[in-house]
């Protein structure tokens, strides 16, 4: 597939911003932060500033930004449907708790329930972001069990930097709370590597012979595709990435998203003051990289049917 | 088919019925030369759709990708605008736009000069046209013989042999009967001139499931591929092929003798008299007539004679003795005794041709013997009486249902004369022609083999002022109807009807810059050229073509050939060379005839004609070719285009000629509704609303012949009268089949010496041994002067069915299916030369190199490399961009073949078939050399520019927008790219 | 909603390609275009048409595959356009509801008015059958020639759609895949039509006719037989006494 950047950004910086709304709901919850209208604005900035700007992203490369709005209609059928809704929707609690925190400084009582509906929101929305690519048959390395979990973790272990990193800043948590963080970073990794596993071994799903169902003759090989220019299925699902350069940024994605941030942030735990924040800081900034990078090859591995088509062998 | 289709308006309301169009107008497609009848919808005065007319002849409804694609051809930004003459240099593409009565007056000035002092100073050839009995005629008129139109590089000896052998061809000019045959044997055809009734011809065969279908083809794509078998022949050894296939059925005698002795010369007695001036020829009695021995009576008889028992082998004594016999005793054989001889001779058995054809001998005998089981096993017999030519009327029609159809795989060789007449030979003996299930001709063919005139032209045809006595081509049968001096010299610019290629049955297009430009035989002085891309695609040598066009002679600085005029609609290669250009209009702009006397539609159930009409006006100042050459006529005075006051005779242009003119009493260029009042077909006085009547009848006419004759039209009685009575031939006696080629004969005798008309010395050889009046086989001349060790690859092209020539990439639509060509290579042979697919390569000939990506197949004969057909361009023609690919990846594999064959004691023939002049296009042999470094594309940097009145391509088609209801938002939506 | 639809009627049209005759022409998908860059989805929008890689939209493409080899390899030509599918995933990932099949005829269509050009739709098409008009932002695709098939201003003859009209080797069939006993329904039955990628659960509608298997040899083993059988040749052989039958004119 063709890794379209406003994308990969989408889901990135979405998922990171409700990962820590996840993150600030525990926080009140566990009354890790003091709710003072300064702590709010700096950690509501940030989760739903990127929320905002990957929601308001992914509509760029539509065709029709203006009739965005048409794609709450089809909720009970389509996952990218159901995505947007549970997005507007997740703003409702996600603004009350705000309120609470910002304005009357409080998490008491139903404030604090908006919080944990905003949390339950979060992982809802992140949930269907992954449903989108999972439920798409089309290209099987993406109906992996695993996709939806590791939207999931990876929302959470990219929030949890994030908040950690902010409240660190301004108002720093107890330091163990890092080793959460660091816990949920190795989680996500450790379940990406097993999604690499995975799909390195999975046997293929169709075949040029099964596509074209010439595989009664013998082995299928495409001779003349209909035209000698390309056109937009090759374009988008006939993006193709070596093995060798795959294996190579896995690798990088490894280095600047685990190896970097986990003994960042189980260091930050062993510390306090500015040195924690630092390194939360150095440990956030890699683990994007990191992420940007993984998401990039969720895309670029991916093999579409379709190009089954066009001289791809399997998918 | 399923009816009602509802609204359905829970998510949309479809219109379910628009409006097509406002208007629909029949007329005929000239997207290739199959010439399809189509209906062109009009919607607001623009092309809203164009489709097959389901009542024409030809198509019956369906249309093929080029067809459909009319649309984008008619709007093509290439269209030339104004008459244009040459300020730059030539082939620097600078042109001014000047008036078209500038135009013709110029026109006028260079060509009535010539005309009052030397007309063959006139060198007037035309390419794809289709109005060739109009252009002939014009020639003719003007008093030059060098005329001709693209026939001589097209397939010019598959025609002649057809025509020399059987009085028909294949071409369009026959057709399988696809209904009832049996078995299909295909040569070295891509897609022919046929384009749309092969498709529907092998749709049926292959539905119906009852025949088999064997394609002989180097490459299995196209057509080969849905095959019943695939032969991956070696090119240019299918006379071998066809041999072998010969031999094995006279060894088993699976041979129609009665069809031979019926149909064919086989009986006919041949003089054996060695060394003399009459071997080889028939032998004759007094009348002239041919003689057989009647093994009834033990006499030698009139071989027409329908009473007798002809023998068909043994030898005979002759007491007559011929002149240069001595008066010796001479023997006389039949014609089938020194085939036999010739083709039992085991050089001839599968096992001895396997080798070099790359076809294994079992094979060979398995297709022979299948060959026997289909025709003599499967008989089809059709309950229609018939009455022959002698009088007899038979109850039932029985044919041998072998059917056999070959084009440019055996005619772009240098052996494709001889290798087409083998094939026919092979049909006469299965006794499969013009019988139910075999090869049918189409009217008005059957013709005597050959037919008669001969080509105008020797000195005292051609004079001053006056027209010539007669057509410039036609059919030579002996050495005394060559168009040479005494001292065998051309006297035509191309030399066609020469000791270079005596059955030039077409004339040879492809040497005529050449020639010009080398003053030999002599000098012209004007070349007038129509439709053809000449400094492109239909030349051999195309780099050196294009220096010859822009040499000049260092004393005066003139250029070589000093006048161009050229008549194009678009802006092809081939623009940049001229110095007057007259632009056309596009097909769907003008008036144009599909005749009987030219290359007609016909069909083997009934002759057919057709017109176009114009269905759009111009938007241009351009006009259409044939108004302007009548125009051109008046202004010449020639006499056939002027009336007694020396006005114009057609003064309505060519329409009022199409209905008006009649080139023999009673017959003109449509056959249709002749006569005052439009009731007679074929033949009749002119009839002034006979055009009317086309159109209504959607712009063709149909004759249907009666079922008796149908079938066996070379000896069918109700047929040859019908025939004689449209004109078609001079008398309705039988077409006797020409199993034995005696004109061969002749010539082979004069290349050995005997004959009052002899070739030059250097000539002789070559004459004495490539005609034969059997088929003989000889390796492609390019085989003999090319190191085969150093160009060990056959290099072919092979028409892309979505391509038409070079004239398809000025097409939106067609250009994003073939935007650029591959080298296309068998994958072990590949392998072989260490070659992967996608790597560059350089393809070299000894003639020269062009670069190309590689890509593998399975499906070709292992000796071989092919590509699509005139994809490359030159950059800036055709108004594409300086970066398309089609000049920046593609490649024109022309460059490569040369136009003439190395010195031979200091002379170069031309690289053709040595009998008919036919280009030799595939004799090319190559070496393919993996380069990375190599530059893609035709190698220029700069390109032409745009002609005056040739606007700027568009950036984005939204062609079809402006047909939504208004309002809609699409309809006028601005531009929006990727 | 894009669910599909709850009881979808009986009737399911769709095109029946038959790849044994197939002589990969490009007609079908040129006439395709012709007919539809002025019909419902107008226009089919071509980028650069004159310049470097020109890319069009086209509903209707032509691939061709080489498959087995040696003897029995072949060379198959290889029309591509949407299935028409009875569980189109197509439609069920759409957010709008601008991608949709129809109930009466099961035709899966796009509504241009209100599709907003996400293209999830063909990242959910195993088939590469969704064409997107960069010009116009929105998802196009093959609508059946749903403007022709029903069109009371055509004669009753041409309402079929384009491509099958077209065909010059008639290797295109239009008709209900529903009704077992329509045309084309034999056909599939006669011929083994099959789906492509059934692994993909769509269903398509559409069906192939599977290259024919090739006769081994037409001629009987006794023809094959005695004309293989060697002959010494050469003229006068008394081999060749069939050349001396009696025959008349
Ligand atoms: N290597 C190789 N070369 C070949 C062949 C091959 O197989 N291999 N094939 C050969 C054969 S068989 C042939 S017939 C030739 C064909 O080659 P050409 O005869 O050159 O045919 P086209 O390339 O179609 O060019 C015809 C010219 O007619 C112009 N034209 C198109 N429509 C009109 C019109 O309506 N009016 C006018 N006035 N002009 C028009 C076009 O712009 C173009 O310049 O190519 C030959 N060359
Ligand atoms: N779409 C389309 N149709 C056209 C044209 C076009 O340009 N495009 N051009 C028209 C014209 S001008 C002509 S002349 C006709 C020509 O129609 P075709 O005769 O089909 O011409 P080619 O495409 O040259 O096909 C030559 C075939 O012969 C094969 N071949 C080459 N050498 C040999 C050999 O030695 N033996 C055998 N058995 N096969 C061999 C090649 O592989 C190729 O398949 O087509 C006409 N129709
Ligand atoms: S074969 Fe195609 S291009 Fe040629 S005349 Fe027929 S429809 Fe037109
Ligand atoms: S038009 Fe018919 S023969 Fe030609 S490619 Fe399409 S399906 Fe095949
Ligand atoms: S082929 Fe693709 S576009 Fe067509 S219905 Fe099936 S899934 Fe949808
Ligand atoms: S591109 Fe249009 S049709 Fe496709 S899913 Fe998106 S909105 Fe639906
Ligand atoms: S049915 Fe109509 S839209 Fe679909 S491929 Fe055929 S011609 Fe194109
Ligand atoms: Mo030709």
């Amino acid at each position: 597939m063709h890794p379209a950047y406003s994308v990969i950004f989408f889901t990135t910086a979405s998922g990171a911003g409700y990962g820590a709304l996840v993150w600030m709901a525990i926080f009140a919850a566990t009354g890790t932060v003091t709710p003072t209208a300064w702590t709010g604005l700096a950690a509501f900035a940030v989760a739903l500033g990127l929320v905002t700007a990957g929601l308001l992203s992914s509509t760029f490369h539509l065709g029709h930004p203006e009739r965005a709005w048409k794609a709450f209609s089809q909720w009970r059928s389509s996952w990218l449907s159901r995505e947007g809704v549970a997005a507007v929707l997740a703003y409702v609690p996600a603004l009350l708790f705000a309120l609470g925190w910002i304005v009357f400084e409080t998490f008491e009582g139903a404030w604090l329930i908006a919080g944990i509906v905003t949390a339950l929101a979060a992982l809802v929305t992140v949930a269907c972001t992954g449903m989108i690519y999972a439920s798409l048959r089309a290209i099987p390395r993406w109906t992996d069990v695993t996709v939806v979990p590791i939207y999931l973790v990876f929302a959470l272990a990219s929030g949890g930097a994030l908040i950690f990193t902010v409240f660190a800043i301004i108002a720093p948590p107890a330091p163990e709370w890092a080793w959460a963080v660091a816990i949920m970073i190795a989680a996500a990794w450790a379940l990406k590597f097993i999604y690499w596993q995975r799909i390195d071994a999975a046997a293929p799903v169709a075949t040029a012979e099964s596509a074209t169902g010439l595989g009664r003759i013998g082995r299928v090989s495409l001779f003349e595709a209909p035209h000698t220019s390309d056109n937009y299925i090759m374009r988008e699902m006939g993006f193709r990435i070596a093995r060798k350069h795959a294996a190579r940024l896995r690798i990088i994605a490894l280095l600047l998203g685990a190896a970097v941030p986990v003994p960042a942030f189980l260091a930050a735990g062993l510390f306090s003051g500015v040195l924690t924040a630092a390194l939360a800081l150095a440990g956030v900034a890699a683990l994007a990289a990191g992420i940007l990078v993984e998401r990039w090859l969720f895309f670029a591995e991916a093999k579409h049917a379709a190009s089954l088509f066009y001289g791809t062998d399997t998918v | 088919m399923p009816d009602d289709i509802r609204p359905d308006s829970k998510y949309e309301n479809v219109d379910l019925s628009p409006p097509v169009s406002d208007e629909v107008k029949a007329t005929t497609c000239y997207m290739c030369a199959c010439r399809c009848g189509i209906k062109v919808h009009l919607k607001d005065g623009s092309i809203r759709y164009i489709e097959g007319n389901k009542d024409h002849p030809v198509n019956k409804g369906v249309l093929c990708a080029k067809g459909s694609a009319g649309i984008m051809q008619h709007y093509s930004p290439a269209r030339l605008s104004q008459p244009l003459r040459r300020v730059g240099p030539r082939g620097s593409g600078e042109f001014e736009a000047i008036s078209w009565d500038e135009a013709l007056s110029t026109a006028e000035e260079w060509l009535s000069d010539i005309r009052r002092t030397d007309p063959k100073k006139l060198a007037f050839f035309t390419g794809r046209d289709q109005s060739q009995s109009l252009t002939g005629f014009w020639a003719s008129q003007f008093g030059t013989p060098n005329h001709a139109a693209h026939g001589g590089f097209c397939s010019v000896n598959m025609a002649a042999a057809g025509i020399y052998t059987i009085g028909g061809s294949f071409w369009e000019f026959g057709e399988p009967d696809w209904e009832h045959t049996r078995y299909f044997l295909m040569f070295g055809v891509a897609e022919d001139h046929d384009s749309n009734p092969i498709k529907a011809g092998l749709g049926k065969l292959k539905t119906a499931g009852k025949a088999k279908f064997v394609s002989v083809n180097p490459v299995r794509t196209g057509y080969s591929a849905i095959a019943d078998e695939w032969v991956g022949i070696r090119p240019g050894t299918d006379g071998l092929f066809v041999m072998a296939l010969i031999h094995e059925l006279l060894r088993t005698g699976h041979v129609d003798l009665e069809f031979l002795a019926r149909y064919t010369n086989a009986h006919w007695l041949v003089r054996n008299a060695p060394g003399t001036a009459g071997h080889g020829l028939f032998v004759r009695g007094r009348n002239g007539k041919p003689l057989a021995f009647d093994r009834t009576t033990g006499q030698i008889v009139e071989a027409s004679r329908t009473d007798i028992d002809p023998a068909m082998r043994g030898s005979f004594p002759l007491h007559d003795s011929a002149p240069g016999d001595g008066g010796t005793e001479t023997h006389s054989v039949p014609a089938f005794q020194l085939l036999l001889d010739r083709y039992l001779d085991a050089r001839y058995s599968p096992d001895a041709v396997a080798a070099k054809t790359g076809v294994d001998a079992a094979a060979i005998r398995r297709i022979a013997a299948e060959l026997a089981h289909a025709a003599f096993e499967q008989e089809v017999t059709l309950d229609v009486s018939w009455t022959d030519w002698a009088g007899r009327t038979h109850d039932k029609m029985v044919g041998r249902p072998v059917s056999m159809h070959a084009m440019r795989g055996i005619s772009a060789h240098s052996n494709g004369f001889q290798t087409c007449r083998a094939i026919h030979v092979l049909q006469m003996l299965l006794g499969s022609i013009d019988c139910p299930g075999g090869f049918r001709y189409k009217p008005p063919f059957p013709r005597p083999a050959p037919p008669g005139p001969k080509p105008a032209g020797k000195p005292h045809q051609v004079s001053p002022g006056a027209p010539m006595a007669g057509p410039p081509l036609g059919f030579v049968t002996a050495p005394e109807d060559l168009l040479v001096d005494e001292s065998g010299k051309a006297l035509r610019i191309d030399k066609a009807y020469s000791w270079d290629a005596p059955l030039a049955a077409h004339g040879m297009m492809h040497t005529v810059i050449r020639n010009a430009w080398a003053g030999d035989p002599y000098p012209i002085d004007v070349l007038f050229m129509f439709m053809a891309n000449m400094s492109w695609n239909s030349s051999m040598n195309t780099s050196e073509t294009m220096k010859m066009l822009t040499d000049t002679d260092p004393e005066t600085g003139e250029y070589k050939i000093p006048k161009i005029i050229y008549a194009d609609a678009f802006q092809s290669e081939m623009t940049a060379y001229a110095d007057l250009i007259l632009p056309d209009t596009t097909y769907l702009e003008r008036w144009d005839c599909i005749s009987l006397l030219d290359r007609p539609i016909s069909d083997a159930e009934g002759p057919a004609d057709a017109i176009r009409q114009p269905v759009v006006e111009p938007d241009r100042d351009v006009r259409p070719f044939q108004d302007v050459l009548i125009e051109l006529g008046v202004r010449l005075g020639l006499p056939a285009f002027v009336n007694s006051e020396g006005g114009a005779r057609y003064p309505g242009g060519y329409p009022d000629y199409l209905a008006n003119h009649e080139r023999a009493p009673g017959i003109g260029p449509l056959a249709g509704w002749r006569g005052e009042n439009g009731d007679s077909h074929g033949h009749g006085a002119a009839n002034p609303d006979q055009l009317a009547r086309y159109i209504e009848n959607g712009c063709f006419w149909k004759g249907e012949f009666t079922p008796s004759q149908r079938y066996f039209k070379h000896a069918n009685k109700d047929y040859l009268e019908y025939a004689a009575q449209m004109g078609w031939i001079a008398s309705p006696d039988q077409i006797v089949l020409q199993l034995y080629s005696e004109p061969q004969q002749r010539f082979k005798l004069a290349g050995q010496g005997f004959g009052r008309v002899l070739p030059p010395v250097r000539f002789r050889e070559r004459i004495a041994s490539c005609f034969d009046p059997l088929p003989v086989w000889y390796a492609p001349f390019e085989d003999s002067h090319t190191d085969p060790a150093a160009y060990p690859i056959h290099a072919l092209t092979q028409r892309p069915m979505a391509m038409y020539h070079s004239w398809g990439s000025q097409n939106a639509w067609l250009r994003q299916i073939h935007g650029w060509n591959r080298l296309y290579m068998n994958q072990k042979s590949a392998e072989g030369h260490g070659l992967k697919d996608g790597d560059k390569v350089r393809v070299e000939s000894p003639y020269g190199s062009v670069s190309a990506v590689i890509a593998l197949m399975e499906g070709c004969n292992t000796d071989t490399v092919w590509t699509w057909n005139a994809i490359g361009k030159q950059k800036g023609a055709w108004n594409l961009s300086k970066d398309a690919p089609e000049s920046n990846k593609g490649f024109l594999l022309n460059h490569l073949i040369t136009d003439l064959l190395p010195p031979k004691d200091g002379y170069r023939f031309v690289n053709a078939d040595p009998i008919t002049g036919q280009a030799a296009w595939f004799d090319l042999r190559v070496r393919v050399i993996k380069d990375d470094s190599v530059q893609l594309g035709d190698g220029n940097t700069k390109a032409l520019p745009r002609a005056p009145g040739v606007k700027p391509a568009k950036k984005l088609s939204r062609y079809g927008a402006q047909f939504l209801p208004s309002g809609n938002w699409r309809r006028n939506r601005k531009g929006g790219a990727t | 909603m894009t669910s599909l639809p709850n009881n979808p009627g009986a009737k399911k049209l769709g095109l029946v390609i038959d790849l044994d005759i197939c002589v990969g022409c490009h007609a079908c998908a040129v006439n395709c275009k012709e007919w539809n860059t002025g019909g419902h989805s107008a226009p089919l929008t071509d980028e650069n048409p004159y310049g470097n890689d020109p890319i069009g939209v086209w509903f209707n493409r032509v691939h061709t595959y080489e498959a087995g080899d040696g003897a029995n390899g072949r060379t198959v030509h290889f029309p591509r356009s949407c299935l028409h599918c009875e569980e189109p995933a197509c439609v069920t990932v759409c957010p709008t509801g601008a991608s949709y099949k129809r109930e009466s005829d099961g035709i899966v269509l796009v509504n241009a008015d209100t599709c907003i050009g996400c293209k999830l739709c063909s990242w959910a098409c195993p088939y590469g059958a969704r064409e997107y008009d960069y010009a116009d932002g929105v998802m196009k695709k093959c609508t059946l020639c749903i403007d022709r098939i029903g069109n009371d201003n055509l004669p009753e003859r041409d309402r079929v759609p384009a491509c099958v009209s077209t065909c010059p080797a008639s290797a295109r069939h239009f008709g209900d895949l529903g009704d077992p006993n329509s045309e084309v329904s034999r056909l599939v039955e006669e011929r083994g039509g099959y789906d492509l990628m059934p692994e993909m659960g769509m269903k398509p509608v559409n069906k192939y006719l599977p290259p024919r298997t090739r006769p081994v040899s037409t001629a009987s083993n006794t023809t094959a037989q005695d004309i293989t059988e060697p002959v010494s040749g050469g003229s006068g052989s008394r081999f060749l006494d069939w050349v001396d039958r009696a025959l008349s004119r």
